[in-house]
């Protein structure tokens, strides 16, 4: 069987061995999660079933259910003073994988040059191009502390003509690095002169720490030039529920809900459901996850430097990128022998572009009784191997 | 300092050292804060939770609810016969509440007769109390806060994106 161009033409991803390693091995300490360690809090699971048994199994309308659209647009209204038009400004998809997806092949025609930051989320290189579209890596280091600024923008931006998007997501994933109010300000500056449509993957917003979240969307000139795209799993712990959303310009909204009614149809009814219930009543249980992550965050970050990965504390998520460069292995072999030797799963920076060699990522969604026991572990294998 | 409590709540082994971490204070601070809590009485005490269920042998334990309605006394309220009351080791926890009966108590013993004869000659025969009800716990599903089914698995995958 001929496999399209394509996708032959996709990179494989390069740690899959090693993902088959961790999940073959048994008792190990896992940092290597992309999800919360909380379960959906229970008044959203209780809504969710109560709607089974009321007989909720259909399908929704393409847009999803107009009740969680309005509820959402009134979430960011009150919360970032954010409006769109339920109606018009709005889509629900499975996930925010399936809106990053939706925007790419809405907005990129073939060779239609996009930003995306080195190191970054695993699909949006990938996505990108099965959209069609030229993926220009903007590379960041610990030079920048991982962070996009107006002078790294400017100078990939001067070296190629006609870029047409960046694809931005803060709180970072891996790299748990946010920008502040006056940072985003300067790049969105950068935005508006070149004209770039902006696609602002903003899923990890709940998760900021030392300040208040900002969307690009409500700094002046951007609203008309961003899509707006958030979800549940992460602030409300709904990995598995797949409900994301979408705002933005009326006029690319409809074409991904274009493509959207032809592929998806609609994401879950029980998802959009237990979407809206969270909304309704778990603001209180985000406020709790969140001081619990905020523990753990100060708690690693002072741990691995201590014992000698260094990192710098971030701004956001459940990640920490830490350094182990003084330990002379690639970021792949560090990853698999810690696994051997210490039953500890991490994933190594590579899995994220080529300017996380040297890194690892580590999520602290874990419990404190873990991170504690997987600190030891480290502390154990760093000296192990000196 | 409030989060101290909320993470000792949690649990109570967790050391200042990794408080201090967690928190970003001094080791130091966390220390005398702790100490101004239990001083205060803010902090009663530490324990461990236990599911006695669990053991199916002589440590199990029997528990009752059992409603207590009492005449208050005249300078006294309800404070003084509660003090009488609450004294008994067999009384676990005992609240006032608002209602048709005035104390609710949780008794524990090893088995039926030993609750039942504290109820009968100790706790109605004292002066005031004018009557009880007596409801045996046949199951605790959760106490304090705490879930007391095992844990299940989780069962995330152990690694992701």
């Amino acid at each position: 069987m001929k496999i399209s161009k394509a996708v032959e033409k996709m990179k494989p991803s390069g740690i899959r061995e090693f993902f088959d390693l961790v999940i073959g091995m048994k008792d190990v300490i896992s940092l290597g999660v992309g999800e919360p360690d909380f379960v959906t809090p229970w008044n959203i699971c209780e809504s969710a079933i109560f709607a089974l048994e009321k007989g909720y199994t259909s399908y929704t309308s393409n847009k999803g259910l107009y009740e969680l659209r309005f509820a959402i647009s009134r979430y960011l209204k009150n919360k970032f003073s954010l409006s769109y038009d339920p109606d018009k400004n709005m889509l629900i998809t499975t996930g925010v994988s399936e809106a990053v997806d939706l925007v790419l092949r809405a907005v990129l025609n073939r060779g239609d040059r996009i930003l995306i930051q080195d190191p970054s989320y695993v699909s949006y290189e990938p996505v990108s191009e099965l959209a069609g579209g030229k993926v220009i890596l903007v590379k960041t280091g610990e030079a920048s502390d991982f962070k996009l600024t107006p002078e790294l923008l400017k100078k990939y931006i001067s070296k190629s003509k006609n870029i047409k998007a960046i694809l931005i997501n803060y709180p970072t994933n891996p790299t748990g690095v946010s920008y502040s109010r006056k940072e985003l300000l300067a790049l969105s500056k950068i935005f508006v002169k070149n004209d770039l449509l902006v696609i602002s993957d903003e899923i990890y917003d709940e998760l900021t720490y030392d300040f208040e979240h900002t969307p690009l969307a409500t700094l002046p000139g951007m609203k008309q030039r961003t899509v707006y795209l958030n979800g549940f799993s992460k602030a409300f712990a709904m990995t598995g529920w797949r409900v994301g959303y979408a705002c933005g310009p009326e006029e690319i909204i409809s074409a991904m809900t274009k493509i959207h009614q032809y592929t998806m149809l609609c994401a879950p009814i029980m998802g959009q459901l237990g979407a809206i219930e969270g909304l309704r009543g778990s603001i209180r249980s985000v406020a709790e996850m969140k001081r619990e992550y905020k523990r753990r965050r100060e708690f690693i970050v002072s741990r691995l430097n201590q014992i000698g990965l260094t990192c710098r504390r971030p701004e956001g998520t459940f990640y920490v990128f830490a350094s182990i460069k003084t330990t002379g292995m690639t970021s792949a072999e560090f990853a698999k022998k810690l696994l051997f030797k210490e039953k500890v799963a991490v994933v190594p920076g590579t899995a994220f572009g080529s300017q996380g060699e040297g890194y690892i990522r580590i999520a602290y969604a874990s419990s404190m009784d873990n991170l504690k026991e997987a600190a030891l572990r480290i502390e154990h294998f760093l000296k192990l191997i000196t | 300092m409030r989060e101290i409590l909320e993470i000792l709540e949690k649990d109570a082994r967790t050391t200042p050292e990794e408080i201090a971490k967690m928190l970003k204070k001094s080791v130091a601070a966390v220390k005398s804060a702790i100490k101004k809590y239990e001083k205060q009485g803010v902090i009663v005490k530490y324990k461990t939770v236990i599911n006695s269920d669990i053991l199916k042998d002589d440590a199990q334990k029997v528990r009752a609810l059992i409603e207590v309605r009492v005449a208050p006394q005249r300078g006294h309220g309800f404070d003084h016969i509660a003090e009488r009351v609450y004294r008994f080791p067999e009384v676990k926890s005992c609240y006032l509440l608002s209602g048709s009966y005035d104390l609710l108590l949780v008794v524990e013993g090893r088995d039926i007769q030993e609750v039942s004869s504290f109820v009968s000659e100790r706790l109605a025969t004292i002066d005031n109390v004018n009557s009880t009800v007596t409801h045996f716990i046949l199951k605790r599903y959760k106490a304090d806060g705490d879930i007391l089914k095992r844990i299940e698995r989780n069962n995330r995958i152990a690694i992701s994106f």
